[in-house]
């Protein structure tokens, strides 16, 4: 029996198409493809903390300390190191041969000058500058930083993980106003962007970096040798979900930087996939304005703790049992190393409409109008958003759920009326201690929106922060965190991983956090 | 000629009032692009840092007339992300738009003149009720739908087709058209839906013309009759529907570009809107503005070829 006729065709057609298809990829066997979490579209990891800008950081710039995969700190372009008995001065001598990407040798005056931008810019760089007396470099190799007052966790912040990494520029770069975008992008990082071959909101290229010298250890988390073992690497921006999930499942592209979570078990079920998440996960905020009533109050940010029952955030949010951490009451993450239950008896019992309801009438919360600012996207935000309103409903509170884009949502929360409360969520890696987490601040008109504002706690993080002892500060974490219980800076929804997909015939991908490209061999 | 350099001319105050509008609705919606640079951490202080490098807290009038001066220059500005040329930046995407617009209007017409031809010669019978239902269903169907019914059928499930993306007509032909060949089916059956449908019913008029009538007494063979007689009589509203399909494709052709990932002025406009890049926005509805201009232009001369009596 003869087959209709497009049947017939189907065969060849599909021949046909296959060795177009074949055709078009030749030669790009050695190109890791990759959907970033969004679009690359500022260049400079110092003055705009996104994550993206993060990513793309490590791309081409390196760092003098980096996190292993245990958290522990170590060297990265610092080949020694030294600090005096008195813990005020340190003494860092970089690794010989070090080269910028245009074939100039890495200087300690170029880390200096990278060291006071990164400084003026960001959270933890700002704490430790405040403590810092003098930083110079004495040679070529070898530079000094002298602390007019005590502070502990210098390597820490030297090797800070996440935004906004302390990444090396070249002097000439590091000397623009850090609120000001750099314009050149020479770094020593493991690759080069390729300026030529950007298309912002489509194409982002990095080659291999030929002067760069990677350590002789094997790559650990962050740190070690960053050995990249493709030619290319193309970050392919796909704003439409349902197009990503299609092209990475078809082979199209190797790694899914952050599928939203209900692709998680279509991901799951394919044997040509793989998910790795970053062990520490990400922690979800739901932050009050504590300049406005009644969140003025204490007593109505203490309410917010009995309307949020972590379990429904996650569900609302799409992440399966297996990427929700159990319920966590840690400000500064469960399983990290300043891990803390300290001040969250009274919250042990979990959801209570009743108790919210008495400590908002307690805060003098007579029915006006509360405004959510409620963002349609990204999906976790959104889904929080949806969550506390009910809640807030359920308790008798008069809800105005305002629905807007992000970047609406960004300018109505940077005014500091008209709005109560926005959601948003950090990595594990930017909370997990008082001196990365910039939403822990307390120092009023300086902490970003919600302008929490107590002397105490600013107290605690700057005694932390100056304890270089351990255990010391473990005792001072406990205080800061039963502080924050009182204070309530912000309310945490939920602990959670958000996997990075990546296709089987990948070897060598590392599970840190950041979707670093080196170590990574395409089959 | 005198008509052509008046019409050209008018693009000038037209130009100035789009210009005008564009810059004061920029500053009216909210939204605030210092927010997005200075991030998720950043305090009031450093917001105004930045918006302080970026010139938004000068005085609108000033941001008006330095962004007019710059105009007049023939710059188009430079992104408040990027820190590209916004030139540069409509100059990448150009390409993928002007090759879909032009592929699916090609498409459009290709399918829908003769369908439309053919339903009105046919009028009454199961041809012309096949012809409206496909165009009732194309019509009816939103693009993104259509969009992924085809990457199901045909890229996950045949592989025929790659998902997503753009090649340049560098890059090779068959590449080229196996990226662009589901984008212009999805986004041309909309287009081919309209145009069979006024092909249709300005053919039925002109089929009752007189002179048909008279043509066919005297014998005149059907394909003669209704391409030369009828269809280029019937062609001023094919041809202006035509031009308004090109008009509205430059610019709206953001649901394809976003559900195939095809970095096209369509995306950039709503990327750009999406984080208040105002230099980009700016710069984009100034050329999509003058793009419409000049297509109607040409729409406009192009009624002179297929009616005699229209003379400027």
């Amino acid at each position: 029996m003869r087959l209709p006729l497009p049947f017939r065709a189907r065969p060849l057609a599909a021949a046909f198409f296959s060795l177009a298809a074949l055709a078009a990829q030749a030669g790009f066997a050695s190109t890791l493809h990759m959907i970033p979490q969004g679009d690359l579209k500022i260049l400079d990891p110092i003055q705009n903390p996104s994550y993206i800008t993060r990513n793309h950081g490590y791309m081409i710039y390196d760092t003098l300390f980096a996190q292993n995969a245990k958290g522990i700190i170590k060297p990265q372009m610092v080949d020694s190191w030294k600090v005096s008995a008195d813990k005020k001065t340190w003494s860092f001598k970089l690794r010989d041969g070090l080269k910028w990407s245009d074939g100039t040798p890495v200087t300690a005056a170029d880390c200096v000058a990278s060291l006071k931008r990164w400084g003026a810019r960001d959270v933890s760089g700002r704490l430790l500058f405040a403590a810092v007396g003098e930083i110079k470099a004495s040679d070529a190799a070898n530079f000094t930083i002298v602390l007019k007052s005590a502070f502990g966790p210098v390597l820490e912040m030297l090797g800070k993980p996440s935004s906004n990494v302390p990444f090396m520029m070249p002097e000439r770069i590091a000397a623009t106003d850090p609120n000001e975008q750099i314009k050149d992008t020479v770094g020593s990082g493991p690759f080069i962007f390729k300026r030529d071959e950007w298309v912002p909101g489509s194409k982002v290229v990095y080659i291999k970096n030929p002067n760069y010298v990677p350590r002789k250890e094997p790559a650990d988390g962050l740190a070690g040798g960053k050995l990249v073992k493709v030619d290319r690497v193309e970050w392919n921006y796909i704003p439409d979900q349902n197009t990503a999930l299609a092209a990475f499942k078809k082979g199209e592209m190797d790694i899914y930087e952050l599928p939203p979570a209900d692709f998680i078990p279509v991901l799951s079920a394919d044997a040509s996939i793989k998910l790795a998440t970053d062990p520490l996960g990400d922690q979800g905020w739901l932050r009050p304005n504590h300049l406005a009533a009644p969140f003025d109050n204490p007593k109505a940010r203490q309410a917010l703790y009995y309307l949020v029952n972590q379990g429904e955030y996650m569900a609302a949010a799409g992440f399966p049992e297996a990427y929700r951490h159990k319920p966590c009451m840690a400000y500064f993450m469960c399983g990290s190393v300043n891990e803390s239950f300290a001040g969250s008896a009274p919250y042990a019992g979990g959801k209570d409409i009743e108790k919210a309801k008495k400590l908002l009438q307690e805060a003098g919360y007579k029915g006006e109008k509360i405004v959510v600012l409620t963002p349609s996207e990204p999906p976790v935000q959104a889904a929080a958003a949806m969550v506390t309103v009910q809640n807030l409903k359920k308790a008798g509170v008069n809800v105005d759920a305002q629905a807007m884009d992000w970047s609406t949502l960004l300018a109505r929360r940077a005014k500091k009326d008209g709005w109560h409360i926005f959601h948003t969520y950090s990595v594990g890696t930017d909370v997990f201690s008082p001196a990365v987490n910039a939403y822990a601040q307390a120092n009023c008109e300086k902490a970003p929106s919600g302008w929490p504002c107590d002397a105490k706690l600013e107290q605690l993080r700057a005694a932390w922060v100056a304890e270089g002892d351990a255990a010391k500060r473990k005792k001072i974490t406990d205080e800061l965190q039963a502080r924050m219980y009182e204070v309530v800076p912000y309310v945490n929804f939920g602990q959670f991983f958000q996997p990075m997909a990546y296709r089987t015939n990948l070897t060598g991908v590392l599970s840190v956090g950041v979707p670093v490209m080196w170590n990574i061999e395409k089959k | 000629m005198n008509y052509l350099l008046r019409r050209l001319l008018a693009v000038i105050p037209v130009l100035a009032v789009v210009a005008v509008i564009v810059f004061l609705l920029l500053r009216l919606a909210p939204g605030d692009p210092a927010v997005i640079i200075a991030g998720d951490t950043a305090s009031a202080e450093d917001i105004e840092h930045i918006r302080q490098t970026l010139g938004l807290n000068r005085p609108v009038v000033e941001q008006f007339v330095g962004w007019i001066g710059q105009i007049l220059r023939g710059d188009l500005g430079t992104s408040v992300f990027t820190g590209m040329p916004v030139a540069e930046m409509i100059r990448q995407r150009v390409e993928p738009t002007l090759w879909i617009s032009a592929l699916t209007m090609a498409f459009a017409v290709v399918f829908a003149v003769p369908m439309g031809i053919i339903a009105a010669w046919k009028a009454g019978t199961w041809v012309d009720r096949a012809v409206s239902g496909l165009a009732v269903a194309a019509f009816s169907l939103p693009v993104f739908v259509i969009g992924y019914g085809l990457v199901y059928g045909f890229s996950t499930q045949l592989d025929w087709f790659p998902v997503q993306g753009f090649k340049s007509l560098s890059d090779g032909f068959v590449p080229f058209i196996r990226h662009l060949a589901l984008p212009v089916i999805s986004g041309g059956l909309i287009y081919m839906a309209l145009l069979a449908r006024m092909t249709r019913s300005t053919m039925l008029e002109v089929l009752a013309q007189d002179y048909i009538r008279t043509a066919r007494a005297k014998g005149l063979s059907s394909q003669r009759l209704l391409l030369r007689h009828a269809l280029k009589n019937a062609a001023v509203p094919i041809v202006t529907t035509i031009g308004l399909g090109i008009a509205m494709l430059l610019s709206g052709v953001i649901v394809t570009e976003s559900v195939f990932a095809i970095p096209g002025i369509g995306r950039l406009t709503v990327d750009s809107i999406l984080r208040r890049d105002y230099p980009v926005i700016q710069g984009i509805v100034l050329v999509t503005a003058t793009a419409y201009v000049l297509i109607n232009l040409i729409t406009d001369l192009l009624y002179g070829l297929f009616d005699p009596r229209i003379r400027y």
